[in-house]
């Protein structure tokens, strides 16, 4: 993979939003994002196929026929075959893995893939109606407001209950704090100019269900946000083709791809059994464990599945994940940096981009140019992850990376 | 009564809702809300009115109608439940041009002009012909609600309970029994409030209550420093100069004359012409007023809420103009303010009503604000001192008059009413 770009994630938090003034709609995502990864890989025409990720267009924007844009982007990608993929919040990681298996399958030597979601075209009350598409619709009627923050909020409760409230409140509210301070290390993140001062002790707000949900706070949650990432993934001779030598792109060394049945509740509150399956699959696939990773992109949508996913990891055990957590572990001087252009929580959650945005800040982090947000990638660690879910705990994506040789 | 005016909108709006979660909490309850209006025009933009503003309400405690409508499986996604819920709202509303069409009511709720004459004799038509022996609420921010008891008959089943405007937003209500008021009827008027979450502020009955008690002193002596300015300046410079003073060097939300151009001018005027003949000892009233009057400069608002011409023209809610009485023409503001300036002197920092009613350390601020204008010896530092010191007067006042039990009363209206940082009774200037 190499090429990768995103677009700001616009949404409150950004100076430059305004929720009663008119903004960017889709189709300026789509085509500033595949112009952000085109112009690097010499236009279009070098493109074989494209790749399109999303989730409710068809709801937030009234727009479905997403592959139909590309030619929009470039004129080069009239007559070439698009396809538009759909797995919720996992549609990004959908659009990496349909990529990678056109290049495998070898009938695609250069795959353009996008993910794109622009959700402030409504109240967030409403939003949460469109969202709540990534759960069993049947199930809807009994489910919260706030859908998903009411599913988390049920395993945030679980998990107080089985391990302890206080301690596991303060790792949410550290994960806040990583997430703000890696944000503002990003220019394009939707946290950027966040400049409170103690972001944990603003996370340890008391949660409010008669408004909100039991047991999260706003800060314990994702943005809604616009925004589009981009990326080319490519076989050698792609690389090739586009000009491009291989310090500059980095290797899929591994991926999966694992579904679970949307009509059933999950089987433990406490465990994210979906991602802990993804991962260990993707490991044994790499031939690696988690000691050679160097860093981590996970699927904070909330940060009770920040915690889950360090524990789904095995990088600590049922229970202690807050310990680890609050040991600085995840921080971006820690032992395996998490999310460290800020992750959903701080960069931002354009629900159908997000797992393109994960695989391009692995891409930024595993050739140098991450910028200010850059950490040190050390030889015993050489590989990154990503780890991009749809709904709760369903679609699961999880790639493994290295910088290509 | 009044349901399409200002207020009555408002209270009309609350009320539905209030009726509305009732009946979805008891489903073998059956309520039924009048809207009754002099004006049909007023009474079909009163129901836009109230379905907008329901959906918004809704927006906000989809939380709690999810519950509510949890046995209505066809009602799934929350914009479901809102399109239910402002449906239900306003089939509980029956708009009438028709006094006889509450006959009948159990519970009569009046918001009309604040004419004595009018109320009486609308009360009375209401109770004549009703079997039901109603209980009548009244917003009535002026009157004596016991002159109303008496002159209508209404032997203790009338209560004053007095919205600040606009009721939907504002927390505050006076509640201002008579003396023979019956005690179940206070006690429903509380619950009522209650399950508003409206701040209720005991008042006596007397004219003005705490509220206008304030605001009609408060605004008189705006009018007299004015006038006093008036051999050094113009008259619309006096007008901003003071209504800067009462804005920015007291820290209000608006200064004074753009609070009586919001209330309305002839609003005023009337209110103090209603309480005037209570007060043996004070002359409230105003002859300024009078003259605008005659000359058509009314203030207030428009049924969509933006601001009419008073002593200010107004663009985007932010004064532009200002209004001169000798030439009847409106003076842009640009042209007055650096003079303003000059002669009032810097303001104490920080220097903003919303920079300090909402910070954590709004108390540190107020003192060290105040205590800034204390050793300033500007002139417009001066005319503020006199003015908090006025302020504070007539807030104790009310209360060694008995039309407040306390200072922390007459303290509450203003904060709570008025949107006021600090309450009157004070000791800034000690």
């Amino acid at each position: 993979m190499t090429a990768g770009y995103n677009t700001i994630s616009l949404g409150t938090g950004r100076k430059e939003f305004h929720p009663k003034k008119p903004r960017p709609g889709l189709e300026h995502y789509i085509d500033e994002a595949g112009k952000g990864c085109l112009e690097q890989i010499g236009g279009g025409k070098n493109v074989d196929e494209c790749v399109i990720g999303n989730f409710m267009a068809a709801r937030f924007n009234k727009q479905a026929n997403l592959p139909g844009f590309f030619p929009m982007i470039d004129p080069d990608l009239r007559f070439k075959p698009a396809t538009s993929v759909e797995g919720a919040c996992g549609s990004g990681g959908l659009a990496l893995t349909s990529g990678i298996r056109s290049v495998l399958a070898e009938t695609a030597e250069v795959v353009l893939s996008i993910g794109v979601e622009v959700q402030n075209t409504m109240k967030a009350i409403y939003g949460a109606d469109v969202l709540a598409g990534a759960g069993w619709f049947q199930e809807r009627k009994n489910g919260h407001a706030y859908y998903f923050p009411g599913q988390f909020s049920d395993r945030a409760g679980a998990y107080f209950e089985k391990y302890g409230r206080e301690k596991t409140r303060q790792a949410f509210a550290r994960w806040y704090k990583n997430a703000i301070d890696n944000a503002r290390l990003c220019e394009t993140a939707q946290e950027f100019h966040n400049n409170t001062e103690d972001l944990e002790e603003l996370a340890m707000m008391e949660p409010n269900g008669k408004v909100f949900v039991d047991h999260l706070n706003v800060f314990d949650c994702s943005k809604v946000s616009d925004g589009a990432s981009s990326i080319a993934i490519l076989s050698e001779e792609g690389l090739q083709a586009c000009g491009l030598t291989k310090d500059q792109a980095i290797e899929v060394v591994a991926w999966s791809q694992v579904e679970e049945d949307i009509t059933k509740p999950p089987q433990d509150l406490t465990s994210l059994t979906t991602i802990r399956t993804a991962v260990a699959l993707a490991l044994d696939r790499a031939g690696i464990t988690m000691a050679q990773i160097g860093t981590v992109e996970t699927h904070d949508c909330f940060t009770v599945a920040g915690l889950l996913g360090v524990e789904a990891m095995g990088l600590a055990e049922p229970g202690e994940g807050a310990d680890f957590i609050l040991q600085g572990n995840t921080a971006r001087d820690g032992v395996i940096p998490f999310n460290t252009t800020g992750g959903l929580i701080g960069w931002g959650h354009p629900t159908g981009a997000t797992g393109v945005h994960q695989a391009v800040t692995i891409w930024e982090q595993l050739t140098g140019k991450a910028g200010k947000a850059q950490i040190e990638i050390k030889k015993d660690r050489p590989y990154g992850m990503s780890v991009n879910m749809g709904g709760d705990d369903k679609t699961i994506v999880v790639v493994i990376y290295k910088q290509a040789t | 009564m009044g349901a399409a005016g200002k207020m009555g909108s408002g209270i009309l709006l609350l009320t539905a809702m209030e009726m509305t979660d009732l009946m979805l909490q008891n489903k073998e309850l059956k309520l039924v809300l009048y809207a009754v209006d002099v004006s049909a025009d007023g009474l079909s933009g009163l129901l836009q009115y109230v379905q907008s503003q329901v959906v918004r309400a809704a927006e906000k405690k989809t939380v709690l109608l999810r519950k509510l409508y949890a046995d209505r499986k066809d009602l799934i996604e929350n914009g479901d439940v809102i399109e239910q819920y402002t449906k239900d709202v306003l089939a509980t509303i029956r708009i009438s041009t028709h006094l006889s069409d509450i006959y009948d009511s159990s519970l009569v709720f009046e918001a009309i002009k604040e004419d004595p004459k009018l109320k009486v004799s609308i009360l009375r038509e209401i109770d004549a012909n009703s079997q039901e022996s109603p209980w009548f609420f009244t917003n009535t921010s002026s009157i004596p609600i016991g002159e109303l008891n008496t002159d209508a008959g209404l032997n203790g089943r009338i209560i004053g309970f007095h919205f600040y405007n606009p009721p939907a937003v504002q927390k505050l209500v006076e509640l201002i029994p008579t003396e023979d008021c019956k005690p179940e009827l206070i006690e429903f008027a509380k619950n009522y409030a209650r399950n508003l979450r409206k701040k209720i502020v005991p008042s006596n009955d007397f004219a003005g209550f705490i509220g206008n008690g304030h605001f009609m002193r408060d605004a008189l002596h705006g009018i007299i420093e004015a006038k006093k300015l008036n051999d050094q300046f113009s008259f619309a410079e006096s007008v901003y100069i003071m209504n800067s003073i009462s804005q920015d060097f007291l820290l209000r939300p608006m200064g004074i004359f753009q609070l009586i151009d919001y209330v309305g001018i002839d609003v005023v005027s009337y209110i103090m012409q209603v309480m005037n003949p209570y007060l043996p000892d004070e002359e409230l009233h105003s002859e300024l007023l009078d003259q605008l009057l005659t000359k058509g400069v009314k203030g207030g608002q428009f049924s969509n809420g933006t601001q009419k011409d008073g002593f200010f023209q107004y663009k985007k809610g932010r004064i532009s103009h200002v209004y001169e009485l000798k030439t009847g023409a409106y003076v842009p503001v640009d042209e007055i303010v650096k003079k303003s300036e000059s002669f009032t002197g810097p303001l104490p920092q920080p220097a903003n009503w919303k920079q300090v009613n909402f910070s954590p350390g709004k108390k540190e601020m107020l003192e060290n604000f105040f205590s800034k204008l204390k050793s300033m010896d500007t002139k417009g530092a001066k005319l503020a001192r006199n003015y908090v010191l006025e302020s504070k007067r007539i807030g104790e006042l009310l209360v060694n008059t008995g039309v407040a039990a306390s200072v922390d009363d007459v303290n509450k209206v203003l904060e709570t009413g008025f949107y006021h940082a600090y309450g009157p009774i004070n000791n800034y200037f000690n």
